[in-house]
């Protein structure tokens, strides 16, 4: 393996995180609420859904998502009203959202477009544009240093560096601020918060609509930048590759980064080799497949440090009178 | 004191939720220009007007009985094993190697052998996360969705790599050897000179889901396990008071939910198929969740619901065929009859509780 393939590699790394970085932090918000969240993949699929459709109309992909944060906050306030409102099944709910969005995302394609469940193939400003960073043509010719920055760091759509941005702008909310102290409270012990005077309805609320932006950017991306359009379940347990990613993390935003890349490593891996072959042990393609989701559950059985979920998660909370 | 009667929360709820999401169902069907009504008549039709209609009806229904009681018994131990697709895609595999490998005479003898290989893959499949849960505390919704995807890969990577024959590009086994042919709902009925369309689906092993429906009920409500499992679902900390191990429960209330899905396989696989391929679940694990609350965890509710998703299939298909409306509608209803039975089950329930309460105190 030379050196421009391990660059080529690291540089679809990049771009396959970057959809589980966003779903990733998305239900880091909601989770550390206490929301737990299984429904990232559907919010997802429908922000991809919408984020297309509405770019291929419009031809701005700009409008397009906003479309598919709409649609990812409508179901976010579905997710809160079923979860928040009349405390149900948290868990369920997710499971309905995510069929929703599978079944409903088809069905309307079908109706608008006729193109059997997809949208039609996004072009020119429809799409969001590779940015090239300064300079990366002049430092191109450069060894080593010239390759990392002008293909590896440079040539990205906007919202890969929204997403890695977003990690450090996470962590400075949820550590740094007052609402992150108390969203975060409210994940472990709504009580208190509640005895505080500060809402609890209102603080889950709040992160489950953050929740929402974060998967719509999310699903956009994948829909306008990754690929040229929307197919039928385009997520492809994405959504799920982030919950386990957020596992994996153990609820932590610098981590999520870094599950998130291994995870896309994954990814990018298995999407250039079919097979690998390490000196006569092939390791199939279906193993690499496997591998975040066996690896989250090694690391949820505690075998290597002990993933410990936010105190209140799932429980719905009951004011008491 | 019990908010409202019993007959409420069984039967008005569920009815009130599915009509909830048939008028959701209609809107959106309305919303892509077609006519709810005439959609209806014509799943009616062709999934309820002819014996090949009520064969493919049967067939789909006999799947989510299978996936449906897997998720109802876990419940009662108020687990959530959202893994029946996993589970039922093992127990594809284990009625593979025991329809591939075994020289049958009879098929009545395959079958109740691919019952048990179906089985024990199945409650493999469902131990795992059990145990995880049980003894390690990790949460087992989590870990049976990443075992969804675990099974998926292995399934893959057996089809392709081991039990593909020579030859084939299709990532699939082999046909099963004829004498491990179910007699299907025609082979049955024409002894008893009933017509029964030939080319449905639908097989021996309805009997087999029915049995399990009777079984399920006996345990749960005429057993001492199943009262078991019924206390440590109802009350983990009260359980254990009366000295119910919940480790023990945990692990036999998943194994039974695991067996039940991967009996699955014993319709689709050997009944229908008559070889394994890739994705032959068709997400029939997850429609078990649905017609588990739905059928509000009940034998005989599970029952009913899968004839009605059954029937959903069926006429889903019949809808694709004859109209612009694609096959997923169904997924859209299915979601809406978990969004509506299992997640929004309080903004039902809420209401009517208000309504019964003030109804009995104008009555004293």
């Amino acid at each position: 393996m030379d050196f421009l393939t391990v660059i080529q590699v690291l540089d679809s790394t990049v771009r396959l995180a970057t959809p589980l970085l966003l779903a990733c932090l998305a239900g880091l918000f909601s989770e550390r609420a206490g929301i737990f969240d299984i429904g990232l993949e559907g919010k997802m699929l429908a922000a991809a859904f919408f984020s297309a459709a509405v770019a291929a109309v419009s031809g701005s992909v700009w409008l397009g998502l906003l479309a598919g944060i709409a649609a990812s906050m409508v179901l976010s306030g579905l997710h809160g009203l079923a979860s928040i409102t009349f405390r149900g099944n948290q868990l369920i709910s997710g499971v309905a959202i995510n069929f929703l969005a599978a079944g409903l995302t088809v069905l309307i394609a079908q109706d608008w477009f006729s193109q059997g469940g997809r949208t039609p193939s996004l072009m020119g400003g429809a799409r969001f544009a590779p940015i090239t960073l300064p300079f990366a043509d002049a430092v191109a010719k450069v060894p080593v240093i010239g390759p990392i920055y002008s293909e590896l760091l440079s040539g990205h759509s906007v919202l890969v560096y929204i997403a890695f941005l977003a990690v450090p702008a996470t962590w400075w909310i949820l550590f740094r601020t007052r609402f992150g102290l108390r969203l975060r409270a409210v994940g472990e012990n709504p009580a208190a918060v509640d005895t505080a005077g500060v809402s609890v309805v209102g603080l889950r609320f709040a992160a489950v609509a953050i929740c929402g932006v974060l998967c719509g950017i999310a699903g956009a991306y994948l829909a306008t930048a990754l690929q040229a359009g929307f197919v039928k379940d385009m997520t492809a347990g994405r959504g799920f590759i982030a919950l386990a990613a957020l596992i994996f993390a153990k609820w932590r935003p610098w981590h999520a980064l870094y599950a998130c890349l291994l995870f896309g490593f994954l990814q990018a891996i298995a999407l250039r080799y079919q097979n690998i072959d390490l000196g006569g042990i092939v390791i199939p393609v279906q193993a690499m497949d496997a591998l975040p989701y066996i690896l989250t559950v090694v690391i949820l059985a505690g075998f290597v440090g002990k993933a410990i979920p936010p105190r209140a998660g799932g429980e719905p909370y009951v004011k008491e009178r | 004191m019990e908010k409202m009667p019993r007959w409420a929360d069984v039967v008005l709820i569920p009815l009130i939720s599915l009509i909830l999401a048939a008028a959701i169902s209609a809107v959106v069907i309305l919303a892509i220009g077609e006519d709810p009504v005439a959609a209806v008549r014509l799943m009616v039709d062709g999934a309820l007007g002819s014996t090949y209609g009520w064969g493919y009806t049967l067939y789909y229904a006999t799947n989510f009985m299978f996936t449906g009681l897997a998720v109802a018994v876990a419940f009662h131990a108020r687990l959530f094993n959202i893994g029946g697709e996993g589970q039922a895609m093992l127990g594809g595999l284990g009625v593979a190697l025991v329809a591939l490998y075994v020289p049958w005479p009879h098929w009545s003898f395959a079958l109740i052998f691919a019952v048990a290989g179906a089985a024990l893959f199945g409650a493999v499949w469902a131990a795992v996360p059990a145990y995880l849960q049980a003894r390690r505390g990790s949460h087992i919704v989590i870990t049976t969705i990443m075992f969804n995807f675990i099974a998926a890969a292995v399934l893959n990577y057996v089809l392709v790599n081991l039990l593909r024959p020579a030859g084939s590009m299709d990532p699939a086994s082999a046909r099963f050897p004829e004498a491990v042919h179910l007699p299907t709902l025609h082979e049955m009925l024409a002894p008893f000179g009933i017509a029964f369309s030939k080319a449905a689906p639908a097989n021996v092993s309805l009997l087999v889901a029915l049995l399990a429906c009777l079984l399920v009920w006996l345990l749960i409500w005429r057993t001492r396990l199943g009262y078991e499992i019924r206390a440590y679902g109802h009350s983990e900390t009260g359980a254990l008071y009366a000295g119910i191990s919940p480790f023990k429960i945990t692990m036999i209330a998943m194994i039974i939910s695991g067996a039940l899905a991967g009996m699955m396989a014993i319709n689709n696989v050997m009944g229908e198929a008559e070889r394994l391929v890739l994705n032959a679940t068709e997400g029939a694990g997850f429609i078990g969740i649905a017609v588990a609350l739905m059928g509000r965890s009940h034998p005989f509710g599970v029952f009913l619901a899968a004839i009605l998703f059954g029937f959903l299939y069926q006429g889903g298909a019949e809808l694709a065929l004859w109209t612009s409306i694609p096959r997923e509608l169904i997924v859209v209803i299915q979601a809406l009859v978990i969004l509506f039975t299992g997640a929004l089950d309080n903004m039902v329930r809420m209401p009517l509780e208000a309504l019964f309460l003030r109804l009995r105190k104008r009555r004293a």
